[in-house]
């Protein structure tokens, strides 16, 4: 019998799984399809410090920066950034956050004050220093070092790959294609999942099953209010040399990731790759899990990359994909152990930043299965605090 | 809004041109877009007016008969050339039609219309094996296109090898234009049609017709023998041709001289645009194909399909099923058209030679004992095999998470060459890759199409706007 049964093996369930073997927990890990198959095989893979405003969401985003730079190190083709960077590519890249107005610059630069994060304040003509393409006429700009890059597919295989190599291979096991059905209850106490091949009990479980978090709680009886937003990401043909090296956002992004609105909001991500094409986001819709992305936002996500990068016009996109982040009311992560259901930890709601948020989301978790003392305050993460009424 | 047109219709082959003629016979206002200079698609490729080649039509099966269909149809509809189709989606009551006109100096250009019939037609289907990726190794359909379209004998010292019945043209077209064929080597059973003999009745004198001319040429036609390498430093110089069993494994082997090798196993059915507007698609003997009832329509209202796009077929069923979609589609508009039974029962008839066909020459597992670990699975990517294997090892359970994995497809063809070969590895199911973008299009055209007035990212009044700025 394991431990724990970690459901879900995106990045946040393999780094729940990869963090609690390694404190010395037996850990299996369950996913109803492959590994990285849901909305951490849809991202651009954001280690992202900077579109954090100050409170828990930017604690957890800047424990998780460091934890991300010791798993690259420790990785087994060794330290460094590029594309070795841990066997997941991890890149130090640093993120250039630009204004298109002034009044806009003031407000970043402020934010970056309130932040207390590395930054430095770029005026408008020096802007081309960090990215020579930019477009004429910006305002400015916050430039923050510690803002870095994963693939993350690779990151959520290897976590669990290492992890299993590292603190025993029977002590953490994947098995893709299995799907939870139920959980089993001793009294109000979690004890196990029921699945399509049969009960696996454990002592604990954890639910990281990100989109579909929401879902898996809801077998257990608890309530955990996580909503599919769907973003789309657009992709240019490989680049013969990179134009944009590092993670260049308008301010847009940040009050887009906070919004409640329904409708469709947009702002330009851009970046370069190892692999050569451009990824370009980042829309965000609420209009639940349909996959058919309208060409007319592919269309505007073209058209303010362009706008930032007027270079980019003349490069083709070859393909668009998007995703859908599971975003809770309050858009902050459901993280630590259900009181309505003991044994029952959460570990999901992470919209945009569940990249990001991984390796931190995942080491508080092992800390709360093995009764440390967690190294952030858990309380603004309690699953049970949206209570019982439906949104 | 009123659309542009009643019909547009997407591919210019015998699908395409059959469906356009006949709906704009039957009264509708059409658009044909095509993304080559010429119509004709793959099978009536033919080389642009310039060439002025002599025999065009000795390349071709009916070559007049459709140029005269493309005559008739260029007097009564609007034929686009030059016109490549990324994306086609719904748009209020009409569908919207998103194109790149033009060639070095492309154009984006929006055609609009009340239904839309998609004869895409087909792509080749390689197979992997050590050395595929040398020059001078082509695809069977690359080789029949250059000698249509450019009128260029692909080398001088050819092999053709793959599986089915377009084997066959392809070797006997090489060695009728001047090419030294060395064989054309059938991985099936050569007879497999034979099993079929009330089934091969109606197609016996054309198969007969390449023997002859291959047997003229003594160009040898040897069945269960693939290429299994391709050897050369910085090309093609010989490949080694094996026996193999059933089930396609290599029982012998011995090796052949060649500059150029020509390779095709079957054809993959370009639905992209299909997909885009979410047509349903069946498994059709391991490929997709779209579903369609007998009038050729979707399941997805003024959607129709024809040829290749609804299972590969091959030419004259697609000019049937063009007609058909060109009556239906002129109905549906209210267009009085009368019933034509015979039409239906010969798509009936010739469909279900053509999924006799493809029972006769089904892709058989052993290929995939041919690869080494560091044969290249993927070649946009430069994806070898091992890669895929680790990415197995690694927890990814089908094609799209060994993709994610790997990179394989995520190159400019997008798994068009790849994906089959991905999908058999890892024991997937028939892989429908669902694509946004259906050809490449230039961020700088993707960006400046019309949008609502109050969309504020619309390029003309967005803050971002770099005219904006420097003025």
């Amino acid at each position: 019998m394991p431990d724990v049964v970690v459901v879900g093996a995106g990045i946040v369930g393999a780094a729940c799984a990869y963090y609690a073997a390694r404190a010395g927990l037996d850990v299996v890990v369950l996913d109803r399809g492959p590994v990285a198959g849901g909305t951490t095989g849809a991202g651009e893979g954001n280690v992202l410090v900077s579109d954090k405003e100050p409170g828990p969401e930017l604690d957890l985003a800047l424990l998780s920066n460091r934890l991300w730079r010791e798993l690259a190190d420790s990785g087994p083709d060794g330290p460094g950034p590029g594309p070795a960077g841990g066997g997941f590519e991890f890149e130090a890249k640093g993120g250039l956050v630009v204004a298109e107005t002034p009044p806009v610059m003031e407000a970043l630069a402020d934010l970056a004050v309130k932040q207390g994060v590395e930054h430095a304040v770029v005026e408008p003509g020096r802007l081309r220093d960090y990215e020579p393409h930019l477009a004429e006429g910006l305002a400015g700009g916050v430039f923050y070092p510690q803002d870095a890059q994963v693939q993350p597919m690779l990151a959520a295989a290897r976590l669990i790959r290492r992890g299993g190599e590292s603190f025993g291979r029977g002590a953490l096991m994947l098995r893709t294609g299995v799907t939870v059905t139920g959980f089993v209850r001793d009294g109000d106490r979690v004890t196990g999942v029921r699945t399509d091949q049969g009960d696996i009990l454990a002592g604990a479980v954890v639910n990281a099953a990100g989109t579909w978090g929401g879902e898996v709680a809801a077998l257990a009886g608890v309530r955990v209010p996580v909503l599919p937003r769907r973003g789309a990401i657009l992709v240019t043909e490989p680049l013969e040399r990179p134009l944009i090296r590092h993670k260049v956002y308008t301010a847009a992004y940040v009050t887009a990731v906070a919004s409640d609105s329904e409708g469709l909001e947009s702002s330009a991500v851009v970046e370069g790759t190892p692999a050569g094409p451009v990824l370009i986001g980042a829309s965000r819709e609420r209009v639940g899990f349909d996959r058919a992305v309208p060409a007319s936002v592919l269309g505007r996500l073209a058209a303010q990359a362009v706008a930032l990068f007027p270079v980019l016009a003349g490069y083709k996109a070859i393909r668009a994909y998007c995703g859908f982040r599971p975003y809770c009311p309050d858009h902050l992560p459901v993280i630590g152990e259900d009181p309505r259901a003991p044994g029952l930890y959460h570990a999901c709601g992470h919209e945009g930043a569940g990249i990001g948020l991984a390796p931190a989301t995942g080491h508080l978790i092992a800390q709360a299965l093995t009764g440390t003392r967690p190294d952030l305050e858990l309380t603004p993460f309690r699953p049970d605090r949206f209570g019982e009424e439906t949104p | 809004m009123t659309p542009d047109y009643d019909l547009a219709v997407v591919g210019g082959g015998p699908a395409g041109v059959a469906g356009a003629l006949t709906a704009s016979l039957a009264g509708l206002g059409v658009v044909l877009l095509d993304s080559a200079a010429r119509l004709g698609g793959q099978y009536f490729r033919r080389p642009a007016d310039g060439f002025r080649a002599g025999r065009p039509g000795a390349l071709h099966h009916g070559l007049d008969r459709f140029a005269r269909q493309c005559d008739r149809l260029a007097a009564r509809a609007d034929v686009l050339t030059g016109h490549r189709v990324w994306s086609v989606e719904r748009e209020g009551s009409a569908l919207a039609v998103r194109c790149a006109e033009g060639d070095r100096e492309e154009r984006p250009r929006t055609i609009t219309a009340r239904g839309v019939l998609v004869a895409t037609g087909a792509y080749d289907r390689p197979l992997p094996f050590p050395g595929w990726d040398l020059p001078g190794v082509i695809t069977a359909g690359g080789a029949q296109a250059l000698l249509k379209g450019d009128l260029v004998v692909a080398g001088s010292r050819v092999v053709v090898a793959g599986t089915g019945p377009f084997l066959l043209p392809v070797a006997a077209g090489l060695a009728a234009a001047g090419a030294h064929v060395l064989g054309a080597y059938e991985a099936g059973g050569r007879l497999g049609l034979a099993a079929h003999p009330f089934l091969a009745a109606g197609r016996a004198a054309e198969a007969l017709g390449y023997g002859l001319r291959l047997a003229r040429h003594r160009v040898p036609y040897r069945g269960r023998r693939a290429v299994v390498e391709a050897h050369g430093d910085d090309r093609l110089t010989h490949v080694t041709i094996a026996r193999l069993d059933r089930d396609w494994r290599p029982v012998s082997t011995r090796t052949v001289e060649c500059d150029t090798l020509a390779c095709g196993y079957g054809f993959i059915p370009r639905i992209d645009l299909l997909v885009q507007l979410g047509c349903a698609v069946r498994d059709d003997h391991g490929d997709p194909a779209v579903v369609v009832d007998a009038g050729m329509r979707t399941g997805v209202p003024g959607v129709y399909a024809a040829g290749e796009t609804t299972g590969v077929g091959g030419a004259l069923l697609a000019e049937v099923e063009g007609r058909i979609a060109g009556r239906a589609a002129a109905a549906d508009l209210g267009r009085r058209v009368p019933p034509d039974p015979v039409l239906s029962r010969r798509r009936d008839r010739m469909a279900a030679f053509a999924r006799a066909l493809r029972q006769a020459y089904p892709v058989r597992p052993g290929w995939q004992g041919w690869l080494r670990e560091d044969t290249l699975v993927c070649r946009c990517e430069e994806v070898p095999l091992s890669a895929v294997r680790e990415a197995l090892e690694l927890g990814a359970a089908d094609a799209r998470s060994v993709k994610l994995l790997t990179r394989a497809g995520m190159g400019w063809c997008q798994g068009r060459m790849c994906g089959y070969t991905v999908a058999c590895l890892t024991r997937d199911a028939l892989p429908v890759t669902r694509r946004a973008i259906a050809e490449p299009v230039r961020l700088g055209d993707l960006a400046a199409w019309p949008r609502p007035a109050d969309d504020p990212a619309s390029p003309d009044d967005g803050p971002a706007s770099p005219e904006g700025r420097s003025r």
